[in-house]
């Protein structure tokens, strides 16, 4: 599929428009090519290629609100799918919380679209994957990975004025290194938007390096530990505070933001001072789209500043009612770091464990976001400024918010990826006291 | 690897890559012409030929999903979505390669099979073995429709909205603050063709009817929260035409082949209100007796996923993990996965099942086999490449792709335990303990990526003293280790207490993909098990 241009993307949804006879009108185009290469036992296993568009109509006549889809793009098609939109709406009940749609809206330059991603091939997809399967050969370790690129575009208008467009380029890529004996794994995940800062090579060596570091883990006893968490470690347990400043879950008193008599716990401290987490579409380590689904502008948004709630994500409707501005939830996250390296880290930890990744993360206590998961693929016994020896995994109960109330020292910030939403951050490592590990696992 | 949670806003559902396009709820009864289909499918098959594949399996798929969302007295959102095209798998210079595209032109899926030629050919450089695939005959032209009563997607949009509506009420009325509840309804159209001479048209319904209750403490500010009993079913609307012969009375009402929505909702508004006072529980050792509509998730995390040969065998090592029942294990003949008691199944073709298909997708005929015997592993879940390393001269028909853009590979087949072969009801099993927790509906799940460490929250937990229920606890969580776990079951009730639980969305994979399975089980008493408090403070 070609990428559409923005002429071309708006000469489209100017035709879909003039079909329309509805009160109001808003269509979103989008599209994507994306492939990938999977890869085990030092192999490939699968690997594709998938392309996509589609064309969403959305109608309204007041508050009766109808969606429909397609993705052909000739005439007749284009009628038919806002005819397919207007019967829906008339048939649907009213939404009481159904929001007229945006008008025109200013957006800030986007840097999410590199072109030497979107011109990847499947030679060299096989040659970065080659890489990878060569270094871990190398290292005699047993490798399985990942590596995924997309290319995407998306544009949308509607009959108050509004326009938006943007094309973005995405590189995924992860390994896994086990020891032949299967008593030792590592782990390394990337994310870009220019695939050129990939480097497989590299990200493959420090799998391996964990995974022959971590064979043969002593088991210590489960407890309090003061814990090192690498980026990607720290990563899967924030997303959880990021995914949870929804206004009205903590104004209707369903969330950890929430305090009795239906007050909020916006503006008051909720973790150390020094936890400073933002979103900003222009920064040039981890670029975003400069608008969101619905037209809304993405601006950068303190979340958390000296510690202090200072922002909450508003759908339109609730921002409507509670009369403040709609701020949009971020596409990505960014928290504030030191200058130190882990080593750096690792030498200033008088006893402590490293942890590489977390695993299989879930919410037991949505009022204290208290969080269950594992550990995985490298976990490190430290006493006096080293690395001792590798230890057995842990099964960890812990909330984030109590986690960054325990905050000993923030390293220098890292993009990373989580494994559980594929979501991309810059965050830092951390050192963080009283972490709570529950029990021990047999699993590498 | 585990279970996707739902979110509690569905609204972002329209956005979850694999449920589609909305379109108008008339289109959901349309259907493709199967003699359109096989012509589109025999252009890739040849195309692929003629570009060097010495295998080729084409899937045409269209996918449909409606789902009603509602909260309070309010209609959230009513989508309905449709996925259609072509995905064709081929194996080029002994290596796979898959191409998809949902553009529908003769032309477009000549190009689309050419590409998975050369992405084979481009791969197979980095191949270390060439794919093996275990002999299938061609079945010729053949289908399988799901035995569904009453096709949802038939069911006027009133309907839904005003059971989802009456269910809300009900809850309110009932002294919930919050209610969000949801219809969920899938038909997979799905067409397979193979160079192997099969040309297998099948179609496929689900259902999940499902709820979530939240009750605040003014006072305090705490919330307590409870969900549906509901399982999603491989069922038509009909599921939800309750019947008294599919209830199980109790503490709690329990649901067999029929879910009575309403009735639920009304019980988990009274039941929610109670976990706000309830006795938050003493950490330590209990018995526990585990219900149908919780056990099936244990069973899917503990049993289902370490029984995929895939898993055994490394090729999820990155994302989803590895599995602790290795071969050697399966080889020994008497590896101990759990007491005598243990008899699990794989079943690809129980009636209402999320799995139950006629054939799987790479055109395998679909059917049961042991898994677990008499606490014993015995087999695993292979597909047509793996068939040779566990000696099978055929595939176990475990292939699913969730969709005609995804490759299809190993996913698991409804792994169920089988119930007790003497007669025993919940109310037997509660007699005997002493000190324990009867615990329904499922809740937080987690495991590690060998399947060794889990923990397990619930939806209602009754303290158990003395052979009687003495009232509800609250913050309960269990922590075991697999083997431990199913060596400690001593006790399983009857037939007539088996039940189905199940998920709509098993995910694994990269990129990842969803699987519907069900599981199933009577109530069961595992002794002796470590429990744990979650009840934490913050601010």
């Amino acid at each position: 599929m070609p990428i559409l241009t923005k002429d071309e993307s708006n000469a489209l949804l100017k035709k879909v428009l003039s079909y329309s006879k509805a009160d109001e009108c808003e269509v979103n185009l989008n599209g994507t090519d994306s492939s990938n290469v999977r890869y085990a036992r030092n192999a490939v296993s699968t690997s594709g290629s998938i392309s996509q568009t589609s064309l969403v109509v959305s109608s309204a006549f007041g508050k009766k609100v109808g969606v429909a889809t397609i993705n052909e793009f000739d005439d007749a098609s284009l009628q038919k799918v806002v005819l397919r939109a207007e019967e829906l709406a008339r048939l649907a009940p009213e939404n009481p919380e159904f929001v007229s749609f945006l008008g025109p809206q200013t957006y800030g330059p986007s840097a999410t679209f590199v072109d030497a991603t979107a011109k990847a091939t499947p030679a060299i997809r096989a040659d970065l994957v080659g890489q990878s399967l060569a270094t871990a050969k190398a290292s005699k370790m047993v490798a399985a990975g990942y590596f995924e690129d997309i290319t995407g575009f998306a544009a949308m208008m509607n009959t108050k004025g509004l326009f938006a467009y943007n094309t973005s380029t995405n590189v995924n890529f992860s390994i896994t290194a086990r020891t032949e004996d299967e008593k030792g794994s590592g782990y390394a995940t990337r994310g870009y938007n220019d695939i050129t800062k990939l480097d497989t090579k590299k990200a493959t060596q420090i799998a391996c390096d964990k995974g022959l570091r971590s064979a043969t883990a002593k088991a210590i006893e489960p407890g309090k530990y003061t814990v090192i968490l690498e980026p990607a470690a720290a990563a899967v347990l924030l997303e959880n505070i990021f995914f949870g400043l929804d206004a009205r879950q903590a104004d209707e008193g369903r969330s950890f933001l929430s305090q009795p008599g239906g007050k909020t716990r916006m503006g008051e401290k909720l973790v150390d001072e020094r936890v400073n987490i933002y979103s900003d579409p222009q920064n040039p380590d981890l670029p975003t789209s400069p608008w969101t689904g619905d037209g809304r502008a993405q601006e950068k948004v303190s979340w958390i500043e000296k510690g202090v709630v200072k922002n909450l994500t508003f759908s339109r409707y609730w921002a409507e009612k509670k009369g403040v501005k709609a701020i949009p939830g971020p596409d990505g996250v960014i928290m504030d770091g030191g200058t130190k390296s882990i080593e750096e880290l690792i030498k200033g930890t008088k006893k402590g464990i490293l942890v590489t990744r977390l695993w299989y993360i879930r919410p037991v206590d949505p009022q204290t976001l208290l969080l269950t998961g594992l550990t995985r693929d490298g976990t490190f016994y430290i006493e006096n400024g080293e690395i001792k020896f590798p230890v057995k995994n842990f099964r960890f109960n812990e909330s984030p918010v109590i986690m960054l109330n325990n905050l000993e020292e923030l390293g220098k910030v890292e993009r990373t990826v989580s494994v559980e939403s594929n979501t991309n951050y810059l965050i830092p490592p951390m050192k963080i006291r009283d972490f709570t590990f529950s029990s021990l696992s047999d699993a590498v | 690897m585990y279970l996707a949670g739902m979110g509690s806003t569905a609204a972002m559902l329209v956005g979850i890559p694999g449920m589609g396009h909305a379109i108008a709820p008339e289109r959901a009864l349309e259907t493709v012409d199967v003699a359109l289909k096989k012509q589109l499918a025999d252009v890739a098959l040849n195309a692929a030929r003629s570009q060097g594949a010495t295998y080729t399996d084409v899937r045409i798929g269209r996918y449909l999903n409606q789902f009603v969302v509602t909260r309070e007295d309010k209609v959230q959102n009513i989508v309905n979505t449709e996925s259609y095209g072509l995905g064709v798998r081929v194996i080029a210079n002994g290596g796979w390669g898959f191409a998809a595209t949902d553009k529908m032109q003769k032309d477009d899926i000549a190009k689309a099979a050419a590409l998975a030629v050369s992405i084979a050919k481009e791969n197979s450089r980095l191949l270390t073995e060439r794919v093996q695939l275990a002999p299938q005959k061609g079945y010729g032209e053949v289908s399988w429709k799901a035995p569904i009563e009453k096709n949802a997607f038939e069911v006027p949009i009133k309907e839904k909205v005003d059971l989802l509506l009456g269910v809300n009420d009900a809850a309110l009325k009932g002294g919930a603050n919050y209610i969000n509840s949801f219809l969920f309804m899938v038909n997979e159209q799905k067409y397979f063709a193979s160079s192997d001479g099969s040309y297998i048209d099948q179609d496929i319904h689900r259902i999940w009817p499902t709820f979530f209750i939240t009750k605040i403490d003014a006072a305090t500010g705490k919330f307590e929260t409870r969900n549906a009993l509901s399982a999603p079913m491989g069922m038509g609307y009909e599921y939800l035409n309750p019947r008294p012969q599919d209830k199980i009375k109790g503490i709690t009402t329990l649901y067999k082949g029929r879910y009575d929505m309403l009735e639920d909702a009304k019980d988990a508004a009274r039941q929610a209100t109670e976990k706000i006072t309830a006795k938050s529980v003493e950490p330590g050792k209990y018995d526990l007796i585990l219900d149908p509509s919780h056990l099936w998730l244990t069973i899917h995390e503990s049993t289902g996923h370490p029984t995929e040969l895939d898993r055994v065998l490394g090729y999820e090592a990155n994302f989803a993990g590895t599995s602790f029942l290795t071969l050697d294990k399966w080889q020994s003949k008497k590896f101990n996965y759990g007491s005598k008691l243990v008899n699990i199944m794989a079943d690809k073709t129980q009636v209402g099942s999320l799995g139950a298909v006629g054939y799987d997708d790479e055109g395998v005929q679909c059917g049961k086999w042991d898994v677990i015997k008499d606490g014993i592993l015995v087999n695993y879940q292979a597909i047509r490449d793996q068939a040779h390393i566990v000696n099978l001269n055929a595939s176990q028909g475990c292939c699913y792709a969730d969709n005609w853009s995804s490759v299809q590979f190993q996913r698991m087949a409804n792994i169920s335990l089988q119930p007790g072969k003497e007669k025993k009801s919940i109310d037997d099993m509660i007699k005997g303990v002493k000190k324990g927790i009867y615990i329904i509906g499922d809740g937080s799940f987690s495991i590690d990526q060998q399947r060794y460490n889990f923990q397990f929250g619930g939806q209602l937990f009754y303290e158990i003293k003395d052979g009687k229920i003495v009232g509800m606890l609250k913050d309960v969580a269990y922590q075991s280790n697999t083997q431990e776990f199913w060596n400690s079951c001593v006790e399983i009730a009857d037939e007539s207490d088996y039940r189905l639980g199940g998920s709509f969305f098993d995910g694994k994979g990269q990129p990842p993909q969803s699987s519907a399975v069900s599981h199933g089980s009577a109530t069961t008493r595992f002794n002796g098990v470590n429990v744990i408090n979650t009840a934490r403070k913050i601010g």
